[in-house]
């Protein structure tokens, strides 16, 4: 079916909202269920799509499928308790989930964290950044029909930096490392070695990534002008993180709010003019370039020095009542922790602002009128984890 | 089922002529091209696709081919936690699945719900109601422990006969080949379990009691 053939009546604005069956629309309406056992829906997510043809009319997500309760245990646990849970929140990068809860419960108790802490915590950070960019980089590849090589060409170099977790911490994807004030284990003897070379493969792995795959037409067809996400609907929608960033929206955490030390680096924010799938896919390149920077600075200056804050009560740790919302800038985007102390051990209330989850929420508007092939490729852009999205 | 002597399949073997019997012919064909359900829960699922890249390189398994389709596939690896929500279509996935078929639990959280077992959401372990074959601690496990899951899988279909008491489970006219789908109760799943394929462990507590000295 052509898509000139489309009388007025089923275009997507007027579509929406009503039912498939007792539409305007004398054409057939398909209903679809995409998940939640689906190769590309990066997990249990399910959609819900009404298609006309190959057109998306209306695009409904289902989630849940992993709603793992963690914020109601994370009540019933002691503060430390929850930092365990909080490294299965965004599977891919448990490090940066450790760090924003690390900073509320800082805020919420006063807690100061020494300079070297803070350094080791930007280097884990954004090593983490790295290979979640490189991971959706070559998952986003796979969505396309690139099957297997730029996967496994991501994934290589997911398991370098996977090591240096694993030599770091005692485990490649649960890391339970931040402590609050500080680090819980400081860096194994030629650790700073190893990272340097991990690091100095990282540009050659993206220029061969450019080269072979950025620059393609197919890719560039397939990607350019898909899932468009304009700046004014980015904003009210609150999107942030690299998606917000590939629409135009100059809002990274780390420059806004500083929080840590990253006011003592310099580096870029990359910033998209077309908010498509092709711009979603680039900045995430351009970010994985700016944070090696960030790694070289934060290597070079490391300090010497206590990796926790000496003076914190780790035993029968009770913050006075009160409030606090610490975030952070997560690969995927604002990742922050609202927690209301009653002061007692645990929690009174704890909260995850989830980057997945709120980044998903535009996602009918994003396939709307587009093909089904390209739901899974906007999909795909979005960059969700479901253990974030339904915790 | 009378064997070939091992020692005239070597002497024929040198002379070119190789023999074999049909069981393990059968076993062979089965055991080296396990394709997996491309299926993945949560964390778990990473450790899984880790294990299919270029690292760790499960294809010298024969098992680098996952399916999207259930129809297709003959091993589902449970990779994750398995919500209340999310297992009636892990049974019915499994249920799609051709025979022979095997379950590879995958994790603590597929084993029993792991560290959220607590949560009012979490169902505490798939082998409620489905069979599983090899449980894998770990949370989530390394690549190296899926790895040593398949081999175990692979020894374990390996020694199966195509007669007997130790035959696959579909040449048994006796044992079922669906599992009942949990439906969505008022407050928990209906049933809570199959109790077909998983009872709660009877504690057997010592009429005598224990004295402490560990001895009963």
């Amino acid at each position: 079916m052509s898509t000139a053939a489309f009388p007025a009546a089923v275009l997507p604005t007027q579509q929406i909202g009503s039912e498939p069956t007792s539409g305007p629309s004398t054409e057939q309406l398909l209903e679809l269920s995409m998940g939640p056992q689906h190769p590309s829906t990066h997990g249990v997510f399910r959609m819900n799509v009404v298609l006309d043809g190959e057109r998306v009319v209306r695009l409904k997500p289902v989630f849940g499928y992993l709603h793992r309760n963690h914020e109601k245990i994370a009540e019933s646990e002691t503060y430390l308790g929850s930092m365990p849970y909080t490294d299965r929140l965004d599977y891919i990068c448990p490090l940066t989930n450790n760090w924003a809860y690390a900073l509320a419960v800082e805020k919420l108790a006063g807690i100061q964290v020494p300079e070297r802490a803070e350094y080791l915590r930007v280097i884990v950070g954004e090593l983490t950044r790295l290979q979640n960019h490189a991971c959706l980089v070559g998952f986003l590849m796979q969505d396309m029909g690139c099957s297997g090589t730029p996967l496994m060409y991501a994934f290589r170099q997911r398991e370098m930096v996977l090591d240096l977790f694993e030599a770091l911490t005692g485990a490649r994807m649960m890391c339970n490392y931040m402590r609050f004030g500080g680090c819980r284990v400081d860096l194994p003897a030629g650790w700073l070695d190893q990272t340097k070379k991990v690091l100095q493969q990282f540009p050659r792995f993206l220029d061969e990534f450019e080269r072979l795959l950025i620059g393609n037409e197919i890719l560039m067809g397939r990607t350019q002008g898909i899932g468009v996400l304009s700046k004014e609907l980015a904003v009210s929608a609150g999107i942030s993180g690299p998606m917000a960033r590939a629409s135009g929206v100059d809002y990274d955490i780390r420059k806004v709010d500083r929080y840590g030390i990253y006011d003592r680096f310099a580096f870029r924010v990359p910033l998209g003019s077309h908010g498509d799938v092709y711009d979603r896919l680039m900045i995430r390149v351009l970010e994985m370039r700016e944070s090696l920077g960030i790694l070289d600075q934060a290597m070079r200056d490391l300090p010497a020095g206590p990796i926790v804050d000496p003076k914190t009560k780790i035993r029968g740790f009770r913050p006075k009542p009160g409030e606090a919302y610490g975030r952070i800038e997560a690969p995927k985007g604002e990742l922050g922790f609202y927690l209301i102390s009653d002061g007692s051990p645990n929690p009174y209330r704890y909260r995850v602002r989830p980057p997945s989850l709120i980044n998903l929420t535009v996602l009918e508007d994003l396939c709307l009128g587009h093909n089904v092939a390209d739901i899974v490729i906007i999909l795909g852009s979005v960059d969700i984890v479901l253990g974030e999205v339904d915790r | 089922m009378k064997r070939v002597d091992e020692t005239l399949k070597s002497e024929l073997g040198r002379q070119g002529i190789f023999t074999t019997t049909l069981q393990d012919l059968y076993n062979w064909g089965r055991t080296s091209s396990l394709w997996p359900l491309n299926f993945g829960l949560a964390c778990c699922a990473i450790e899984m696709i880790a294990t299919t890249m270029a690292r760790y390189d499960l294809a010298r398994f024969g098992a680098e081919v996952f399916r999207p389709s259930p129809r297709q596939a003959d091993l589902m690896i449970v990779a994750g936690t398995v919500t209340k929500k999310m297992a009636p279509q892990v049974v019915r996935l499994y249920n799609q699945m051709p025979e022979p078929k095997y379950v590879i639990s995958m994790g603590a959280c597929a084993i029993s719900g792991g560290p959220f077992k607590q949560g009012y959401n979490v169902l505490k372990g798939i082998d409620r109601y489905i069979p599983v074959d090899v449980y894998i601690p770990g949370c989530p496990p390394r690549p190296e422990a899926l790895i040593e899951a398949f081999m175990a899988l692979q020894k374990r279909i390996d020694a199966q006969q195509l007669t007997g008491t130790n035959r696959p489970r579909h040449l048994n006219a006796d044992e079922p080949s669906e599992f009942a789908v949990p439906q969505f109760g008022a407050h928990d799943l209906q049933p809570a379990k199959n109790p077909a394929v998983w009872n709660a462990p009877l504690v057997q507590i010592s009429q005598t009691g224990n004295d402490g000295s560990g001895k009963n």
